[in-house]
């Protein structure tokens, strides 16, 4: 077992517990730093599956942002020190074995499958690579996708400051 | 002609401006809608005036002229427009016809209508929709105006519907009262019931001459040779030809509104309206429609004689039954109300005997001469019983008696109606039922007999009215009474009006042909008349000149007779047996229980379904997002499990 | 690190699909089942690198729509706190059981 192996082992060992305590925890601000932990470890395995600009997306936005925003939002609504009310035995058993279930199926059929590589030429995905075909036009460009995810950001964070703005009075 | 006849279209436009106005709003201005309904109907009096005296007077045409179709006086539309055009041959016009009838039923009506408001607005002074009483004044004169200047039978139709309309709601003016809303209810209905007939009849003629107006229709079918009127006497529907059906059905029309008699009930109960009102019902808006249909599509009639028979018996028995009912009434509205009906009748046996032309068309001229003249002294009469009741509280007739002191001039006013009713030489009513005897007796023996026989019954029971009012006993409850000017000017017109109108060569201006004719009426059938209308009168004096019991004897013989006709005939309760025993129970109560029990039944199940389905997934919404999305995740799964392995 | 056969990437993300799934059923605090969304988005990522990696290494379309996801996450995240916020001002909770006026 090499060393790349027993890292990509480590990691998905991390992933997976932190992603369980993420939803397991009672206590949400520890839910939130557990899912801090996740995303890092997502974004270090996305370094060993040797996509290093994702990884750096990955901590930029995820770790970053989305995160950051996360706990603004329970410092906002006043969640932070709650203690989240215990699942009820029936509602836990229930999702446990939908999501068993669902995990076997899936799993099963990812095994069942040949998932044969294309063969094809291995290619270095450099950012400047990432860059030129994000903003071309030509055969494999990604200009319009762009485009339309910069109009859908750009609503989206409009509407998210419409609807979080507080309104005066007519509350 | 030339266009002075223009202000006659005002004749029309002033009562529905004075129906609009005080109707939107009177509520603020109640004195000023009175005075303004007045005065606006005095305006339309006087232009109505002046309308028959441009007509018959300064334009009427040179001695010796004639129209193309025969007539001496001209034919005139005006104002005519389209108001909805079906194709080439048929529209819905609107339009103001002027020929002798029309502009003799506007001088009636205007006349009447006029000293119905004047009166009103010292009779009705105080009450509380005072605004809305003008108003609907205004809207039955404006109906009524409509109707008789019309020149097509479809826009007779629409006013007499309006007319219709407008005695419902006087009739039901005190809508507090229960029994005024049960008699507009049947007011309203028994002459809707019968304006089913009239509907009916107007579609057949207007299919079979091909036009709806009054001049085409009677141009085409008044002339035997007419391939129009071949077509309708040569179609036939139980035997009866289809000419005959229309006009029959038409006639029913009329009889509902003229309340003849199988139809008449509706005439007793619509009493409950204001006196007022019921004068104008009665002297010129409503009840004389039907006499005017029948005398405005008289050329037609005059070809079917199976349809005249009908009018003129129809119109001899209510004359008959009428003046029976009336002698047992103690309520001094309704022996008016039957002594109307009475008089109605007159009329339309009197129409329904008439020839076409000449000589034989005097049956044509005296009946209108009678609804002219009958017009002046029943308005009268009951304006005259208005100023009594106001004065007494009551309508009966046991609770008055010995007015004579106290109401002298409506006493004399009274009197005088009483003897023009009664065929009183010198007097309006005289003249008039002169005329319709003499038409009778040179027509039809029966029908005269039994007019003779009616003169006499009417002169009884009006003047038995009138002594039991005003003499008999002694003044009971020491009634002083104060009468407003408003009042007692009205009654004084219609007074002179009611000794006066008889003088009027009425033969020259209106006739069946539109030719003049001469009466010449015998002295032995005036005298017949008049011994018995004497008769009448003596018997009345006898019986009830003095407070007596003999009256009350004589009913108790009489027994059952006398119940019978006092109980109407029991024509109310004929019809209640109808409409309850058969109408209700064999028809009526089935599709009710069908409606009940299968259609609604069909529609509750559905219902029922419906609710029990939804009440039964409503908790599958149940608005926990958790739920949704385990029911998400586990339909995924097995769509993805179906996919995968039964697909595959 | 191509010796780490394929399935066993996919065996994580499947995992972390799965937990986060679980979250999403269990938790109702709404800002908890955000993170449980987040979670499965990531799972979602990590496949499609996986794929993009061992089946099509010569084409980088794994690459861009992880890229345009994780935008599109951001976005919803932002969109989602927004709602949350204003839910927490209007009815002074963020329990998604309590807040249930649109039902029936």
């Amino acid at each position: 077992m090499s060393l790349s192996a027993a890292v990509f082992c480590f990691i998905s060992l991390m992933i997976i517990v932190f992603g369980i305590l993420t939803v397991r925890t009672s206590r949400i601000f520890r839910a939130a730093i557990y899912l801090l932990f996740t995303l890092i470890n997502v974004a270090a395995l996305y370094f060993c599956l040797g996509y290093e600009f994702i990884a750096a997306v990955q901590v930029v936005v995820y770790v970053g942002g989305i995160v950051v925003l996360i706990l603004f939002s329970l410092f906002l609504t006043e969640q932070s020190g709650t203690r989240l009310p215990e699942i009820p035995y029936r509602q836990a058993l229930v999702s446990y074995i939908a999501c068993i279930a669902g995990f076997g199926i899936i799993y099963t059929i990812i095994l069942a499958s040949d998932l044969l590589p294309s063969g094809q030429e291995a290619k270095i995905l450099t950012m400047k690579t990432i860059g030129s075909k994000m903003l071309s036009y030509g055969e494999g460009g990604y200009i319009l996708p762009f485009e339309a995810v910069s109009i859908l950001l750009l609503a989206a964070l409009t509407g998210s400051i419409s609807i979080a703005f507080k309104t005066k009075k007519n509350e | 002609m030339s266009n002075i006849y223009d202000y006659t279209c005002f004749i029309l436009l002033l009562p529905l401006l004075t129906f609009l106005l005080p109707g939107l709003f009177g509520k603020k201005f109640p004195r000023i809608s009175g005075i303004l309904g007045t005065t606006s109907m005095l305006i339309v009096t006087v232009l109505a005036y002046l309308t028959a005296y441009h007509y018959f007077i300064t334009d009427a045409p040179a001695e010796g002229y004639y129209w193309p179709y025969g007539s001496r006086w001209p034919y005139l539309v005006l104002a005519k427009f389209t108001w909805l055009r079906f194709n080439a041959a048929l529209s819905l016009d609107m339009g103001i016809a002027l020929d002798p009838l029309s502009v003799m039923m506007l001088v009636v009506v205007s006349t009447v209508s006029l000293m119905v408001h004047l009166y009103s607005t010292g009779y009705m002074k105080g009450e509380e929709r005072y605004s809305t009483y003008f108003s609907f004044l205004s809207l039955f004169t404006f109906s009524m105006l409509g109707l008789v200047v019309a020149s097509n039978i479809f826009q007779i139709y629409i006013f007499w519907e309006l007319v219709g309309v407008s005695s419902f709601l006087l009739i039901g003016f005190y809508f507090d009262k229960p029994s005024a809303v049960a008699a507009a209810k049947k007011a309203f209905i028994v002459t809707r019931f019968a304006d089913l007939g009239f509907l009916c009849g107007i579609l057949i003629l207007s299919f079979y001459s091909g036009s709806l107006d009054f001049r085409v229709i009677i141009e085409r079918m008044s002339s035997s040779s007419s391939a129009f009127y071949s077509f309708a006497a040569g179609a036939s529907f139980l035997g009866v030809s289809a000419l005959t059906w229309a006009l029959v059905l038409i006639f029913a029309g009329g009889a509902g509104k003229s309340a003849m008699f199988p139809l008449h009930i509706w005439l007793p109960d619509a009493m409950e309206g204001p006196t007022p009102v019921s004068a104008l019902i009665h002297a010129a808006t409503m009840v004389v429609a039907g006499v005017f249909l029948v005398a405005r599509l008289f050329p037609v009639f005059c070809m079917s004689h199976a349809a005249m028979d009908v009018v003129a018996y129809t119109g001899a028995a209510s004359a008959l039954i009428a003046a029976l009912i009336a002698c047992t009434q103690t309520d001094i509205k309704r022996v008016l109300a039957y002594s109307t009906m009475s008089q109605i009748g007159y009329m339309m046996f009197s129409l329904g005997i008439s020839g076409y032309g000449g000589e034989k068309g005097l049956g044509y001229s005296a009946a209108l001469f009678h609804l002219f003249t009958h017009a002046m002294f029943k308005a009268l009469l009951f304006l005259c019983a208005g100023a009594v009741i106001h004065a007494v509280h009551s309508n009966e007739i046991k609770d008055m008696g010995g007015l004579k002191k106290p109401m002298p001039f409506t006493s004399i006013a009274f009197f005088f109606a009483c003897l023009a009713i009664s065929g009183i030489p010198s007097l309006s009513g005289f003249y008039s039922k002169e005329e319709i005897l003499t038409a009778a007796f040179h027509r039809n023996k029966i029908i005269f007999c039994t007019g003779l026989l009616t003169a006499g019954i009417t002169s009884f029971y009006m003047f038995r009215l009138y002594f039991s009012i005003f003499w008999n006993n002694k003044n009971k409850s020491g009634i002083k009474t104060h009468m407003a000017a408003s009042i007692t000017i009205p009654l004084f017109i219609l007074t002179v009006a009611t000794i006066e109108a008889g003088h009027i060569p009425f033969g020259k201006y209106v006739s069946s042909d539109g030719l003049p004719l001469h009466s010449d009426t015998d002295i032995r059938l005036s005298a017949a008349a008049i011994i018995i209308s004497g008769i009448g009168i003596l018997t009345a004096a006898f019986l009830y000149l003095k407070e007596r019991t003999l009256p009350g004897r004589i009913s108790a013989k009489a027994g059952i007779v006398y119940r019978f006709i006092a109980g109407k005939l029991y024509i109310d309760e004929l019809y209640l047996l109808i409409t309850k025993k058969v109408v209700f129970n064999l028809i009526s109560a089935p599709a009710a229980w069908v409606d009940r029990n299968i259609v609604d039944g069909g529609m509750n199940l559905l219902g029922a379904a419906a609710e029990n389905v939804s009440e039964t997934i409503r908790p599958v919404q149940s608005g926990k997002i958790r739920n949704y999305a385990l029911w998400f995740l586990a339909g995924t799964i097995l769509i993805s499990l179906f996919l995968i392995y039964v697909i595959r | 690190m191509n010796e780490i056969p394929l399935h066993l990437v996919l065996f994580v993300s499947t995992t972390l699909f799965f937990t986060g799934a679980y979250g999403f059923l269990t938790r109702r605090n709404m800002i908890t089942m955000l993170m449980a969304i987040e979670l499965m988005l990531n799972s979602v990522n990590i496949n499609f690198l996986a794929f993009n990696k061992y089946l099509f290494p010569g084409k980088a379309e794994g690459v861009f729509f992880t890229i345009f996801i994780i935008t599109i996450a951001a976005a919803e995240a932002s969109v989602a706190i927004a709602i949350i916020i204003n839910l927490y001002r209007k009815f002074r909770t963020i329990d998604a059981e309590n807040t249930d006026s649109l039902k029936f």
